[in-house]
């Protein structure tokens, strides 16, 4: 409704009496317009007011929400179809073509509650019955002691479980547990290592690695982001099966206390087998001795672990180097007449090799006094540097957790004297790994190779240490050698190998001089020679061929055989062509998986 | 017209609140279904670990060469040597299809050939 500005009612009287009506009209619209403010002031109140309860309504809930978030317990949202699904904890390790080397199996904890168990006595003496291994007294003692809890047994199979289900007490009780497996019992146990539980809890148990790529590869194998990706080595099953059981029957043939043969693939420098006889069951893994040499245990591993002086198979790295620095060639004639006298020392040939012989002959004839004289033309300065080039000065970096404790051995001073003796193998002592290595690298065209053993399916080449002359004539002298020299009982292989024979005295374990009749005899040899695929490294200790009148200990005689052997047992499995293939009567075709 | 707006609306609301309520339903039977799937394949995959650890402890290469010694007089397996490898002229491949007799126009001869060694213009 419409209310006029000027008030009639007041207006009209005023105009009777001759007033100013616009005095009237002026004050009409100043109560007019305070009426408006008051009405304007109360709703931009409540409008004020809406909006507070609003804010506050909204900031309740966020804080509501933050604090039903911070109080409860954590859920994972089920709605989101994940690959949630209960992995492993432990991944599996495979071998280069995936067959498991490694895995879990769900197993069994049994642990007691003493005071929940009601006949003690009957349970201890039941439990004995079933694990013969455990202390009838001790386990009564246990349950009828103060001890609110232990364990009696860390696994258990299940036909275990239910002899014990049988007993029937309450205070048995049983909790998962996750064991490791190495269902290939004794194939690998020195690259595998073993595992053992961690932290313990009823309902599980944490499983951590004890030795070689568990331990190594620990944080790889327990990350639950990679969702159970196995860990592949570049060990062969197959291959590592044959060459052990070729090594055991070698090292019982030839009496040798202990071997260990390395086999290594020369592009890319992946061990495909690595044998250390004695050797034990990673699933029983024995403890460490901690009293006695530890290198007579079976935990030794004598390929990495083991530094040895491994004797004239170091004369290919003299002979190398000289011909590298152009100081011979393989034809070049040296004096070889012996005994060569160096101060009060006196150096030596096995056998008597006439005044002299060419730079091939010295390696084929394995003559210790030709290559003295090589490496005094070389001198001990670049001697020494060669030798740090190719690894021999540091531990191997191959993925096992002993590796970085195997430091090779070197003389303190490096005499010209160690230089002379250091080029025949003594003096220095390293790993048959790094043998292996040094002869992948002198044999596969001169770039340095490093041992791994994860499979690796190209490596880029590492730095040059010989040219691609020199290791060419390399891999002629070493066929030479088993051609007509020291390593001829490698020769009717069906295979072109080549390779190097090593005989050392072993060194007194108390010091002061070396055993008369105690070798550690070695072959490092590479086949196919003449562009070699494979390097293989066979160590023996202490052996000894007695067929003759008298024991005959030399590498030639002992660790060639051996070698050859291994070589034409896992060459056809590694798909090498033979030289020339003997005539067969019929072929069928075969296909290799 | 405005009572009619508002009843319409009350009935879109109970109708959306029935909707709702269905709905929860569904999806709690989903994610139910979910987790016992998600527990299938969890005992699932146990089961697969247990049975390849069981198929790689019963194809370990020890057994395996104690199963072909066993075997050996049905079997006759033996380590592969470098003897059965051949050469690829040894490999009896099937002789062409047309007759080359007939191409030549010479007499055929039946019989047995005694040497294999044919060299050269053979496809």
């Amino acid at each position: 409704m419409r209310t006029p500005l000027r008030p009639l009612a007041r207006i009209l009287p005023a105009r009777l009496r001759g007033e100013n009506t616009d005095r009237i009209e002026a004050e009409n619209i100043r109560q007019r317009h305070e009426e408006m403010r008051d009405r304007m002031r109360v709703r931009a109140k409540s409008r004020l007011l809406f909006v507070g309860v609003l804010f506050l309504a909204g900031f309740s809930v966020v804080g509501a929400r933050m604090t039903v978030l911070a109080s409860s317990e954590a859920v994972e949202p089920q709605a989101s179809a994940s690959s949630a699904a209960i992995v492993a904890q432990r991944s599996n390790i495979v071998d280069r073509q995936g067959r498991v080397l490694a895995t879990n199996l769900i197993t069994n904890s049994l642990y007691a509650q003493p005071q929940l168990m009601i006949e003690p006595e009957r349970a201890a003496k039941a439990l004995v019955g079933i694990f013969p291994d455990l202390d009838e007294k001790r386990l009564l003692k246990d349950f009828t002691g103060t001890r609110k809890f232990l364990w009696v047994k860390r696994k258990i199979s299940p036909e275990q479980q239910q002899a014990v289900h049988e007993i029937g007490d309450p205070g048995l009780l049983f909790g998962p547990r996750e064991m490791r497996l190495y269902p290939n019992g004794r194939l690998a146990p020195h690259v595998l290592g073993g595992a053992s539980f961690g932290r313990e809890g009823v309902h599980s148990a944490e499983v951590i690695g004890t030795a070689g790529v568990e331990r190594k590869f620990d944080d790889f194998l327990r990350d639950p982001a990679l969702e159970g990706a196995p860990l592949r080595l570049s060990i062969d099953m197959t291959i590592q099966s044959a060459m052990r059981r070729v090594l055991y029957g070698g090292m019982k043939l030839m009496n040798a206390k202990a071997a260990t043969a390395v086999l290594m693939k020369v592009e890319t420098g992946e061990v495909v087998s690595m044998v250390s006889l004695p050797d034990f069951d990673p699933n029983t893994r024995p403890r460490e001795a901690h009293k006695g040499d530890p290198s007579e245990s079976p935990l030794f591993n004598r390929s990495v672990q083991g530094v040895y002086e491994l004797g004239s198979t170091f004369k290919v790295f003299a002979a190398a180097q000289a011909l590298e620095l152009g100081l011979v060639n393989p034809n070049t004639v040296l004096d070889t007449k012996g005994p060569m006298v160096w101060g009060k020392h006196k150096i030596r040939d096995f056998n008597d090799h006439g005044d002299t012989l060419s730079v091939t002959d010295v390696i084929v004839e394995s003559s210790n006094i030709g290559t003295a004289r090589m490496a005094l033309n070389i001198g001990a300065a670049r001697q020494k540097a060669f030798l740090k080039a190719l690894g021999f000065f540091d531990p191997t970096k191959v993925e096992l957790v002993e590796a970085p404790g195997a430091k090779p051995l070197l003389p303190k001073k490096w005499s010209e004297l160690h230089t002379m003796t250091i080029s025949y193998g003594h003096g220095i002592a390293a790993s048959p790994l790094h043998l292996a290595a040094g002869y992948a690298t002198m044999v596969g065209g001169g770039t340095l190779v490093k041992p791994t053993l994860l499979k690796v399916d190209e490596v880029a080449p590492g730095p040059r240490i010989i040219s691609e002359r020199t290791s060419a004539q390399i891999r002629e002298m070493l066929g030479a050698v088993v051609e007509r020299g020291t390593a001829s009982f490698a020769k009717d292989t069906g295979y072109r190998i080549g390779g190097k024979t090593g005989t050392a005295d072993k060194p007194k374990r108390a010091g002061g001089g070396y055993y008369k009749d105690k070798v550690i005899a070695t072959f490092a040899s590479a086949f196919p020679i003449e562009d070699p695929e494979y390097v293989l490294v066979v160590t023996l200790d202490e052996p000894s061929e007695n067929s003759g009148d008298k024991p005959r200990r030399t590498a030639g005689w002992t660790a060639v055989p051996v070698a050859a052997e291994i070589i034409q047992r896992t060459a056809p499995l590694l798909g090498i062509r033979p030289i020339e293939p003997a005539t067969p009567t019929g072929v069928t075709a075969v296909k290799f998986e | 017209m405005r009572g009619l707006l508002f009843g319409a609306f009350a009935l879109v609301v109970m109708g959306l609140a029935y909707w709702a309520y269905f709905e929860n339903y569904k999806t709690q039977e989903a994610l139910r279904s979910a987790s016992a799937l998600q527990r299938e394949i969890g005992s699932s995959r146990e089961t697969l670990a247990v049975l390849q650890a069981e198929w790689a402890y019963l194809n370990r290469p020890e057994r395996l060469a104690d199963l072909a010694a066993l075997n050996f007089e049905r079997l006759q397996l033996q380590p592969i040597t470098r003897n059965q490898f051949g050469a690829l002229k040894q490999v009896g491949y099937p002789l062409p299809e047309f007759n080359i007799d007939e191409l030549l126009g010479s007499v055929e001869v039946r019989g047995q050939i005694e040497s294999t060694e044919v060299e050269g213009d053979r496809p």
